[in-house]
């Protein structure tokens, strides 16, 4: 079975802050990760492979940098890692992106099974994992908590709903994404490390996916942002004073920014 | 402190760091409670491929030097020596194999405990025989094509728990220092089977058992290089396994003073953090300079003995004597900058200093290491 | 791309210091960009010398009939039998959009069984209701209701359409808005018409909510988004309010699906994953009795949080074990941290002093919890934690 696998490097979410002051983005220590869901992408795929035999390929479409999470993914399973890379390719939203992953997909010869993480946690958006499939016509499923079963032709999924599951079945090629609860990412091992260290990363530019200039990067994203801005800065420290009433007022004052 | 590690050196360090962060540690109180085995975290290790790090390439190991797996060792103690306890007991277990084995023998083990799918454990210990090892009473009789072995071995790690068990039995009393030999037990051979898990004071997730021989048989070849090299190959592989447990003591310490740093700054008692004041600065000091200094004699001595394997006795001895007095040291130092939050088991300095004080007794208690350095001076100033 | 006239940069470095992204850096007197520009294009703004400018490169043209493209609409999810509550939230939000737009207001049902739900959208709201009432869609499809969606815009062609950022909008939405070109926002939590233009704002969070980016999409019809749930607010249901209810039948080609649905599975209780949460409100001995965790529920329920407790109240009983926070616990660091009766002991801290803002609430004013408290109130928890989620329903208008 031919199983590809989604990675983003992404930086450090919740290290990352904008200063009110400035309005930069703090970025000084903020580690570069392979992105926390793609991880548990990544261990489903090789657990699948290892059930049902195959290769694993990770894919990423990123700066030259985001080589280092291909090599991870080596080092914990992946067979190959494959860089789509091009600076032609900056300020792409998730339609640009999928557009893109999806071009570098046809481009490697397809798979049976796309395995994403639910979202990346820098754009949040959950978006790319559904637009990949959409453009490869191939059908998805989302926020993917279990595999029940898996064969050469057939998987039985559980999607994880607002107040439950739902129990999917379906053959391949098939495309889904996956929530943390679904596995126990492995440490990579030694000798994979070294694979890692040794790996040839195909890097493929947008000249080699034969992408149309018009759907990439900025220029083919529909969505721009205009503006960005931090959260409602945080007050000082306070011990609040009056009845009670003025307490709770001046309470839900400062936690207003939480309020969403 | 730098460590002047290679890529792949540090490649190991990193795999074991992240193992004790993520699965030893949040573990070791539940597991130390329940006296429970770390099967699940010695599987990881195994995939992780350190399992088989000083098993040879051949036999599917990695072919790693004993630098190598102190790297690892050091992490795991890091985070609970009864982790790492077990990790080395089976790695001490199939040394014999490695150092005296023939190559049926190794092919027929080896692969197995490097993959993870077996655990070993070494059988030398009895009642009557701790220090004095040529004391055992363990026999080991040929009858026709099988031995035939009668005896009780104690306090053996891993038992139990294990499938392979190298024994270490008298085969000629008569013959002294040559009268032992070392046997390949199976779990499931006739005649054997392992006491209950003994409680102890510390390493409690580690399996202490006693490992009962009544006219137990097993086949010819079962027999560990030639009849009557038993003393020496345990020796060899004693010393080789001692730096490993210099290791286990050095990671303790360094959990220990992390955990007091960690504390000292968070904890405020008379206006301000604990670290603040002098007499808990100079303890931790002295902890973090000993944890250093420990370190640093490990990884020379450990790199001495790759070199100069014929000559291993007296940086073995020495490294495991220092660092496991210090480790008792410095985890006992920790409880009491916890002060009283140390007495209590919900902190992990109580158990770090319950399971130190094991580190200076078994693999040979610090006196006989001190014996054997005191020896080797005698004979190093021979000359 | 961003484009650096070398002879007109006098490598100040006022555009690195503006930068959000760390993207652009002065080198040997010279702005340099690297490939983690975006072309937000705040360089360009406080560049004073002009030697930055952002030049479109290809790319997309604007699309051609997009005058032609009017109208709101609102994705109004209907599951296990009944209107999802973000449905009539968004017809809240619809509403006023499409009053700002001069636009009408166009509510999309799928489902089976509805039975006076479109009634209810128009209540709510809605000026007209596209309702596909059919069998097939008695359980939830990806491809089925990605199908009828987007033959139903390609159709009607409304200039903006949203949906419920749930488990259901959040899987489908993104294949509707590949399939017909359209740019799409995840996650809304403000959404306004932008005066000059008629476009639609986009505000949401990123990068885990520490930063929040406003979005458009210029070019492209329609306009799509997905909504937080609970953010919006519904208007009054008004069953004066007159409407057009538009059933539309769907056609097989829509109601394939290579995927089968093998069962529907409820869950009444949530998983216990306090880790997770982005707000926790935590209880500790001074509640005083267990049902001191009822209260802190309904706070929980106000602030969109889960609950969590100090080791002491887990070992009285009171709440089970998944939910203590602490040395023998979790360790967690939400955005926002409750503590209510808690005091503070120093095993308790060590699992929670990563939180980014603290808030305590305690009888007792010596109580060590207030020495890393952001915010702190001395008094009785059964006086100030009603009066609090009070205040938070107001502000949010519920």
């Amino acid at each position: 079975m031919k199983i590809v696998v989604c990675i983003k490097q992404v930086p450090d979410a919740k290290d990352v802050k904008l200063d009110p002051e400035t309005n930069t983005l703090a970025r000084e220590g903020v580690e570069s990760i392979m992105n926390p869901y793609d991880q548990h992408a990544l261990e489903t795929a090789v657990t699948i492979k290892e059930a049902v035999g195959g290769t694993v390929t990770a894919v990423s479409m990123g700066p030259p940098q985001a080589e280092a999470v291909l090599r991870q993914a080596i080092s914990c399973g992946a067979d190959a890692g494959v860089l789509v890379s091009d600076r032609s390719f900056a300020g792409a939203d998730t339609w640009a992106t999928s557009y893109t992953l999806a071009k570098a997909v046809e481009k490697s010869g397809g798979a049976d099974l796309i395995i994403c993480g639910k979202q990346a946690i820098d754009g949040d958006t959950a978006q790319v994992g559904p637009g990949l499939a959409m453009r490869l016509d191939i059908p998805f499923a989302t926020c993917i908590q279990k595999i029940r079963s898996v064969d050469a032709s057939t998987i039985v999924l559980e999607r994880m709903m607002d107040d439950g599951y739902d129990v999917l079945q379906s053959g391949y090629p098939l495309l889904f994404t996956v929530v943390k609860d679904i596995n126990q990412p492995r440490v990579p091992s030694l000798k994979g490390k070294m694979k890692a260290k040794k790996a040839r990363i195909t890097v493929l530019s947008a000249a080699d996916i034969g992408a149309d200039p018009g759907c990439i990067g900025l220029p083919g994203s529909p969505t721009q942002v205009v503006k960005v801005f931090p959260p409602e800065p945080r007050g000082e420290r306070a011990m609040l004073t009056g009845t009670v009433e003025e307490q709770v007022e001046q309470l839900v004052d400062k936690i207003k920014p939480y309020l969403v | 402190m730098d460590r002047f590690l290679t890529e792949e050196q540090q490649m190991i360090v990193d795999i074991a760091r992240q193992i004790t962060d993520e699965l030893i540690i949040p573990n070791r109180a539940e597991l130390d409670e329940n006296h429970q085995f770390p099967r699940e975290i010695l599987n990881a290790i195994a995939q992780a491929d350190l399992m088989g790090l000083t098993i040879p390439e051949e036999y599917g190991g990695f072919g790693g030097s004993l630098f190598d797996s102190i790297l690892a060792l050091e992490e795991f103690g890091r985070g609970c020596i009864a982790v790492g306890t077990a990790f080395a007991a089976s790695g001490l277990g199939v040394l014999p194999l490695i150092v005296g084995g023939s190559d049926e023998q190794k092919q027929k083990y080896l692969p197995a405990v490097a993959s993870g799918e077996k655990f070993a454990a070494f059988g030398l210990t009895e009642a009557n025989a701790g220090s004095d090892a040529s004391g055992i009473q363990t026999t080991a009789v040929l009858d026709g094509d099988e031995w035939v072995l009668n005896g009780t071995k104690q306090w053996i790690t891993n038992g139990g728990e294990a499938q392979i068990y190298l024994v270490v039995a008298m085969t000629d009393k008569s013959r002294g220092p040559r009268g032992a030999s070392i046997f390949i037990v199976e779990e499931g051979d006739p005649g054997f089977s392992c006491g209950p898990k003994e409680k102890k004071m510390g390493i409690c997730a580690s399996s202490t058992t006693e490992l009962i021989f009544k006219d137990c048989r097993i086949p010819q070849e079962r027999m560990v290089g030639r009849k009557g090299t038993g003393f020496i190959t345990v020796m060899k592989t004693l010393d080789s396994s001692r730096p490993g447990i210099a290791a286990l003591a050095v990671g303790l310490a360094q959990g220990a003073v992390d955990t007091a740093v960690t504390y000292a700054k968070q904890r405020e008692q008379f206006g301000r953090p604990i670290i603040g004041f002098q007499a808990v600065q100079h303890m931790l000091a002295d902890m973090a300079t000993e944890t250093e200094a420990a370190r640093a004699l490990t990884y020379t001595a450990a790199r001495h003995i790759d070199a100069h394997p014929k000559d291993m006795s007296k940086a073995s001895s020495m490294c495991k004597v220092y660092a496991t007095d210090v480790a008792m040291r410095v985890a006992t130092d920790a409880v009491q900058v916890l002060g009283g939050y140390g007495y209590m088991c919900e902190y992990p300095a109580e158990k770090m200093m319950r399971d130190a004080k094991i580190l200076q007794i078994y693999e040979g208690t610090n006196q006989v290491q001190r014996n054997v350095i005191g020896q080797e001076l005698n004979k190093e100033y021979n000359r | 791309m961003l484009q650096i006239d070398e002879k007109l940069c006098i490598g100040c470095g006022i555009c690195e210091d503006a930068c959000p992204f760390g993207a652009i850096e002065v080198v040997d007197g010279v702005a340099v960009v690297n490939e983690t520009c975006t072309l937000c294009g705040a360089c360009v703004e406080v560049c004073e010398v002009e030697a930055l400018s952002i030049e479109p490169e290809g790319g997309r043209p604007v699309q051609a009939d997009i005058e032609s493209w009017r109208g709101i609409w609102v994705f109004c999810e209907f599951i296990g039998g009944e209107l999802a509550p973000v449905a009539t939230e968004l017809l809240g939000i619809g509403r006023k959009l499409a009053d700002d737009r001069g636009a009408q207001l166009g509510a999309v049902l799928l489902g089976h069984m509805t039975g006076d739900s479109a009634q209810t959208l128009i209540g709510h709201g809605a000026d007209v209701v596209y309702r596909v009432d059919n069998p097939a869609l008695e359980l939830f499809s990806d491809e089925i209701y990605e199908k009828i969606v987007s033959d139903l815009i390609v159709e009607h062609k409304p200039e903006v359409v949203l949906a419920g950022a749930t488990a259901v909008g959040r899987s489908f939405i993104p294949g509707v808005a590949t399939r017909v070109d359209a740019g799409l926002t995840a996650d809304c939590t403000r959404l306004e018409i932008r005066a000059e233009d008629g476009i639609l704002l986009q505000t949401r969070p990123a990068f885990g909510g520490n930063i929040m980016a406003t979005i458009v999409c210029p070019d492209t019809r329609p306009q799509m988004a997905t909504v937080r749930p609970k953010v919006m607010k519904a208007l009054p249901f008004d069953q004066n309010r007159s409407g057009e209810i538009i059933d539309v039948a769907a056609v097989p080609r829509q109601l394939t699906s290579r995927i089968t649905v093998l069962e529907s599975v409820s869950e009444q209780q949530a998983r216990v994953n306090i880790q997770e949460s982005d707000i926790l409100v935590s209880g500790g001995r001074g509640l005083e009795n267990e049902q001191g965790f009822e209260l802190l529920g309904k706070l929980a329920e106000a602030l969109r949080a889960k609950v969590s407790a100090s080791r002491a109240v887990v070992d009285a009983g009171w709440i089970p074990y998944p939910h203590q926070v602490g040395q023998t616990g979790k360790t967690v660091a939400p955005k926002l941290y409750v503590a209510c009766g808690i005091s503070g002991a120093i095993q308790h801290v060590a699992g929670m002093q990563s939180s980014e803002t603290i808030v305590a609430i305690n009888r007792d004013p010596d109580a060590p919890i207030f020495n890393i408290a952001d915010y702190g109130i001395v008094g009785d928890i059964y006086e100030v934690i009603p009066k609090l989620i009070d205040k938070i329903e107001e502000k949010r208008g519920i």
